[in-house]
């Protein structure tokens, strides 16, 4: 029992799990009524699922995509793409420009022709990155200031509203299936990155890159390529985020779509266990951060709080949850467990390394995790490092082969 | 070296162009137009398009404008500019009311007048000699009258608030809130949605979920109303001239005239942006020596489904779906 609360405890989503846990215990003390689901037809007679959980699922749909391209981006920067709201925008302009203006184009092309614009954004942002070097945040600035005039120009200016048989189903249900489609589309993405992290390099080299730049470089990894293709996924994610936007209602307002939807995402990170100064990162973490955030905002609204006070009581309950998330008080609770000595050295390091998870031997406890300086530059300390720490969600699969490659040689990304 | 000779040859002609003009006919008079962002909405893009073409050459003007590309500082710089260059009106919709003490002060010195439009702004009554704005208090009470004419057997309403602060928001907020204290209706929710469609969505769904109520939403925009018609769509609640739910808009977009005359709604309140004429007039009669009000409301309709027509519909100049 002991063993089993300590391997909880050292696993990286445990804390994750327990904030969406207490949001919802919240309300299953105060409002039970927030679980009942029920199921109606709608107003062109589709059956629909309905009630809060169907709404937190629905709602988060957005975020949840957009946190998996702020956690890649996270983990291989080490900054933050903060003009995710504002190209949202912009694909959400050219998704509705093009539908609006010539009657017969398929939404498939349009869509595509959005994730193209999404992705060459995504790629204008990732060039600044990892050729100029400039700060994430600091260049995506650019386009979160310039997103919005950019997605107006575009639509001239006016609000087109579609109506459409393929958007009504995108936004809201296929005829014969009640639960929302956005729902499905989340979930597409997640098995999607699940199965790409599974059995591609995406996320190790990502990893790679952000523990060390150098070290990458000497084992022949290209931080710069690496850190692109992050920017480059995050602009497919938004293509997909804009088109759910823009089906939901069939329109966009360019000034208001998808506002701080990037503060959002980035918090969801956060929220996930990860480090913002990139480095190791958890995927699952990501996506429970980003359901817990729309779990807030729809207990926020079930619970009728004030307009005025809404914004007051989301900050009360993100700095809890925040600070459930801090090193110390992490570390505190491992103390009072009284785990093995050697953990309390274990706090975070610089790079985000997570303390390890369940699976890892004490093998991965004398690791260089522990060690203060990641960025030494030694490919060998990369290597072991990566080799040492089998982490959940790079699965066992890639790590093995590959470690002893990391450590002989060039790997072509 | 050449494109600047270039250029210096092109400001000459432009000069001449400019210096010749009020010698053909009457003294044209000269105008600091300094107006908001251009992209940030539909209104404020019928609006320049409003001062532009009723404050032109041929109706007596010279006109220099400047936007604000969202921040007061560029229009208070442009406001400075302008009164250096010996205009004798500025005409102005500030981004934020206060902070233009030192434009003030230049104004009254080169004895410029200075007429606000669309917002409201902070100067002495010398220098500021008229203001034009949307009476957005009167915008509510119109929607509140409808309602209370309505008679309906009750009132369970959502409440659907613009951006918190925002003088649109203040203003037709207190007119329902203090109707609905006076006559005992119920405000089933009381939620901003920031005049965001899909948050309005949002806050109706919440309100479905937790099972509560309603036969009126008062949504202090066209888009939040939008949103919170898709919200009862979803879940199969009708609305409308022959649905269960009254659907209150504000604006008048075209486009949301459109689902009036089509049934969907039952009321939209205009919000009119169309200030140009008005600011011309105050001009004219400024000019001729006529004393102006102070402030005026701009004229302001509303439209439910027994008083739109398809001819409303069409005369509309903003709002536009494509």
């Amino acid at each position: 029992m002991k063993n089993l609360m300590k391997n909880l405890m050292k696993n990286p989503l445990f804390v994750p799990v327990i904030c969406l846990g207490l949001v919802l215990l919240f309300n299953l003390l105060t409002n039970a009524g927030f679980f009942e689901i029920s199921i109606k037809r709608n107003n062109v007679g589709n059956w629909i699922l309905a009630g809060n959980l169907i709404s937190v699922f629905n709602n988060a749909s957005e975020l949840v995509i957009l946190a998996i391209g702020m956690t890649l981006i996270t983990s291989a920067s080490g900054g933050q793409d903060i003009s995710v709201g504002a190209c949202v925008a912009i694909a959400g302009g050219v998704i509705l420009k093009t539908l609006a203006s010539k009657s017969g184009v398929p939404v498939v092309a349009a869509v595509s022709l959005g994730c193209l614009v999404a992705m060459a954004f995504g790629a204008f942002n990732g060039i600044l990155v990892s050729i100029f070097n400039i700060q994430p945040m600091v260049a995506t600035l650019i386009l979160f200031t310039a997103g919005r005039p950019i997605s107006s120009w575009i639509t001239g200016g006016l609000s087109p509203r579609i109506t459409n048989s393929v958007l009504d189903a995108v936004g809201n249900v296929i005829p014969g299936v009640p639960v929302p489609t956005p729902i499905f589309i989340a979930a597409f993405c997640v098995g999607f990155i699940f199965l790409t992290l599974r059995f591609t390099n995406l996320g190790l080299y990502a990893q790679a890159v952000g523990i060390s730049d150098k070290a990458a470089r000497l084992v022949g990894l290209s931080p710069r390529l690496v850190k692109f293709i992050q920017f480059v996924v995050m602009g497919l994610c938004v293509g997909l985020v804009a088109f759910i936007k823009v089906s939901r209602v069939g329109s966009i307002q360019y000034n208001y779509i998808a506002k701080d939807i990037e503060m959002d995402a980035i918090l969801a990170v956060a929220l996930g266990g990860n480090s913002l100064s990139g480095g190791r990162f958890s995927m699952t973490g990501s996506i429970i951060g980003a359901y817990t955030i729309q779990a807030i905002t729809t207990t926020l609204l079930a619970n009728s709080v004030p307009s005025d006070a809404l914004s007051a009581y989301k900050a009360v309950v993100i700095i809890i949850l925040v600070v459930i998330q801090s090193p110390v008080v992490k570390d505190f609770w491992r103390r009072r467990g009284k785990t093995d000595p050697g953990d309390s050295s274990l706090n975070p390091t610089k790079n985000g390394l997570p303390p390890h998870p369940q699976g890892a031997g004490p093998k991965a406890n004398a690791g260089p995790n522990a060690g203060p300086n990641p960025a030494s530059g030694s490919a060998a300390s990369l290597s072991a490092s990566l080799s040492a720490s089998p982490a959940a969600n790079l699965g066992p699969g890639p790590l093995p082969s590959l470690a002893p490659a990391l450590g002989a040689g060039p790997v072509g990304t | 070296m050449k494109f600047k000779l270039v250029f210096l040859l092109a400001a000459l002609v432009a000069f001449g162009l400019v210096g010749t003009a009020p010698s053909m006919g009457q003294d044209l008079i000269k105008i600091g137009l300094i107006n908001a962002d251009p992209n940030e909405s539909g209104y404020r893009k019928a609006n320049v398009e409003s001062m532009t073409s009723a404050l032109s050459k041929e109706n007596g003007f010279d006109v220099s404008v400047a936007y604000s590309e969202r921040k007061v500082e560029n229009q208070i710089a442009a406001a400075q500019q302008f009164i250096n260059e010996g205009v004798k009106y500025l005409v102005i919709s500030p981004e934020v009311s206060t902070g233009w003490d030192s434009v003030a002060q230049s104004a009254k010195e080169a004895g410029v007048k200075v007429i606000a439009f669309d917002r409201v702004i902070e100067m002495p009554d010398d220098v500021l000699v008229a203001s034009t704005v949307s009476d957005m208090r009167a915008e509510g009470d119109k929607a509140v009258k409808w309602l209370e004419d309505k008679k309906l057997p009750a009132y369970n309403i959502i409440h659907i608030q613009g951006q918190m602060g925002t003088d649109a928001q203040v203003k037709r907020s207190a007119a329902l809130t203090e109707a609905a204290k006076d006559k005992g209706w119920n405000l089933v929710a009381q939620q901003t949605a920031s005049w965001s469609e899909e948050d309005a969505k949002q806050v109706v769904q919440a309100v479905i979920d937790a099972k509560k109520e309603f036969n009126v939403i008062y949504a202090e925009n066209d888009n939040m109303a939008a949103g919170a018609v898709a919200a009862l769509d979803a879940n199969g609640i009708t609305h409308g001239k022959t649905g269960d739910v009254v659907i209150i808009g504000f604006d008048a977009n075209q486009w949301a005239l459109k689902e009036v005359l089509a049934g969907n709604w039952n009321l939209d309140v205009e919000c009119n942006p169309l200030h140009g004429p008005l600011v011309a007039q105050i001009i004219k009669d400024l000019e001729a020596g006529k004393k102006v009000d102070k402030v005026r409301y701009i004229e302001e309709q509303a439209f439910d489904t027994d008083t739109i027509t398809q001819a409303v519909v069409d005369g509309r100049t903003y709002g536009f779906e494509n």
